[in-house]
């Protein structure tokens, strides 16, 4: 659904992405996990078309995505620090993303507007949301027009834990609608029994793309977080 | 495109730094032109304090607003909306309360008490130097990140068009009196479009007598149909190239 092809990203003279390819499909659920700094949002943010590459092509179901905008329609996002303008209220918020996105109002997906239970915050203002409730107003934007592709940036920070159950089990039935998620975590243990596919970045080089069940076995470790402790434990002394 | 401009209208419409503006502008207007008796004299008053504030509001607010903004302006972009449609629209947003507040608090007031060329000059020029200002604090806020420097640029820019620019102005008068510049002059206040309105308004009036052989040259350019042409070209181009820089700029911007 999304292809990467060779996408670098300078910032001035540092180097955030080096030459990363991807092909991702629909019907998975792909772990990007890397250290503080490895150009996860950066990645992130340019599939969205929010950072503009300085070399290379992203895909979305086959379409360059320069300058395009429509495709977004197709993407959910949800971002690492939700900003959404001071002054305005839940319900503003969201009456104005449904103004923009154009969908009739019963194909909306309004399962974790409810499981979160924002009806009864509609009239807060979005300046006085502590971190939690910004993040649940984010997932419920992500999820709620029904796109092909989601994208998560650390959904899971913030969140207490029965949301996180609540947000989880969400993802899993996305999965199963043979829809496309990306999710962005250090919370590995959240991840374990979601994940399908694990991308690892390290100072912007792509260091490995396979299945959950592959890395288990080429580190011969049963869980992701020991996993991932063994990578980086085997690449850290390259350095 | 227009569903960002009503966020941005439905905003600022309300929003206080606006309304008091508008009332400013309209408590000074009647007070000038009560106080004086003849309504040229008003004029000039008046004349002075919009060259003055209009510029320094448009570009100020409209910069401090585009930073402020800056939350809304990420979550617009991560949203199927073209880029350079939610930068016009925040243009549309912004520039349109600014022209209605001048046109409320100058407009009206000059309308019933100044009535005449000069009267509809002073608020067509007002009306573009807010469009100017606005057009350029949005050039100025994309190229540049960081809050604080950025609003600082906008006062720099705005003393320069206000102050500096006569001063340097009145330096190569000097400087250079003894060589017959008339004409360079009239090509120099192009590049300031506060002189540009303040010279048309001048003109309109009948004090451009006093102003010597330069004014007899700003007149035969100003005064005829031609030069108010090329005038108003160039005060819209001053208003449309910081716009499509801006626009160029924020389409490859990354945020």
């Amino acid at each position: 659904m999304i292809q990467i092809q060779h996408i670098s990203k300078d910032f001035g003279k540092f180097k955030v992405l080096k030459d990363i390819n991807l092909d991702l499909q629909g019907g998975e659920c792909i772990a990007l996990i890397g250290p503080n700094g490895s150009g996860k949002t950066t990645l992130i943010k340019s599939i969205l078309g929010m950072v503009v590459p300085t070399a290379g092509d992203i895909l979305f179901d086959g379409k360059n995505i320069q300058q395009k905008w429509t495709y977004r329609n197709e993407i959910g996002y949800m971002p690492q620090i939700g900003q959404y303008p001071e002054n305005m209220t839940i319900g503003q918020v969201l009456d104005m993303m449904k103004d923009i996105r154009k969908m009739p109002e019963d194909t909306l997906d309004l399962d974790l507007f409810h499981s979160f239970n924002l009806p009864a915050l509609l009239e807060k203002r979005m300046g006085t949301l502590s971190g939690g409730t910004r993040q649940k107003v984010s997932a419920c934007l992500a999820f709620m027009f029904n796109p092909k592709a989601l994208i998560l940036d650390e959904p899971t920070a913030g969140l207490d834990p029965l949301s996180t159950e609540i947000l989880k089990d969400k993802i899993k039935k996305e999965m199963g609608n043979n829809k496309l998620i990306i999710i962005s975590s250090h919370v590995l243990s959240d991840l374990d029994d979601m994940v399908s596919q694990i991308i690892y970045l390290q100072d912007g080089n792509l260091i490995f793309h396979k299945s959950l069940h592959q890395l288990k076995m080429d580190t011969g470790t049963d869980k992701l977080s020991k996993a991932i402790a063994h990578i980086m434990s085997v690449s850290s002394p390259s350095k | 495109m227009n569903k960002v401009i009503r966020y941005v209208l439905a905003d600022l419409l309300r929003n206080k730094t606006i309304i008091c503006y508008t009332i400013l502008l309209f408590a000074l207007s009647i007070s000038v032109y009560s106080m004086e008796d003849n309504y040229e004299k008003g004029l000039i008053s008046l004349l002075n304090i919009v060259l003055f504030v209009v510029p320094l509001m448009s570009i100020v607010f409209s910069s401090i607003y585009l930073y402020n903004s800056s939350e809304f302006i990420n979550l617009l972009v991560s949203q199927p909306l073209k880029r350079t449609n939610i930068w016009l629209s925040l243009f549309a947003g912004l520039a349109g309360p600014l022209s209605l507040s001048f046109f409320i608090g100058v407009g009206v007031p000059t309308l019933m008490y100044a009535f005449s060329n000069s009267g509809l000059i002073l608020i067509g020029c007002g009306l573009l130097l807010s469009l100017i200002f606005v057009s350029i604090a949005m050039w100025t806020s994309v190229l540049i990140r960081d809050k604080s420097k950025g609003i600082g640029l906008a006062i720099l820019l705005w003393l320069y068009f206000g102050l500096l620019f006569d001063a340097l102005v009145l330096f190569l008068l000097f400087q250079f009196s003894d060589y017959p510049i008339e004409n360079m002059m009239v090509a120099l206040s192009m590049f300031n479009p506060i002189d540009i309105s303040r010279i048309l308004i001048l003109l309109q009036l009948d004090l451009s007598a006093m102003m010597g052989y330069t004014g007899a040259i700003f007149r035969d350019f100003f005064g005829t149909g031609l030069g108010m042409g090329i005038t108003l070209g160039v005060m819209l181009l001053w208003c449309l190239i910081p716009l499509w820089l801006s626009v160029r700029h924020f389409r490859k911007k990354d945020l």
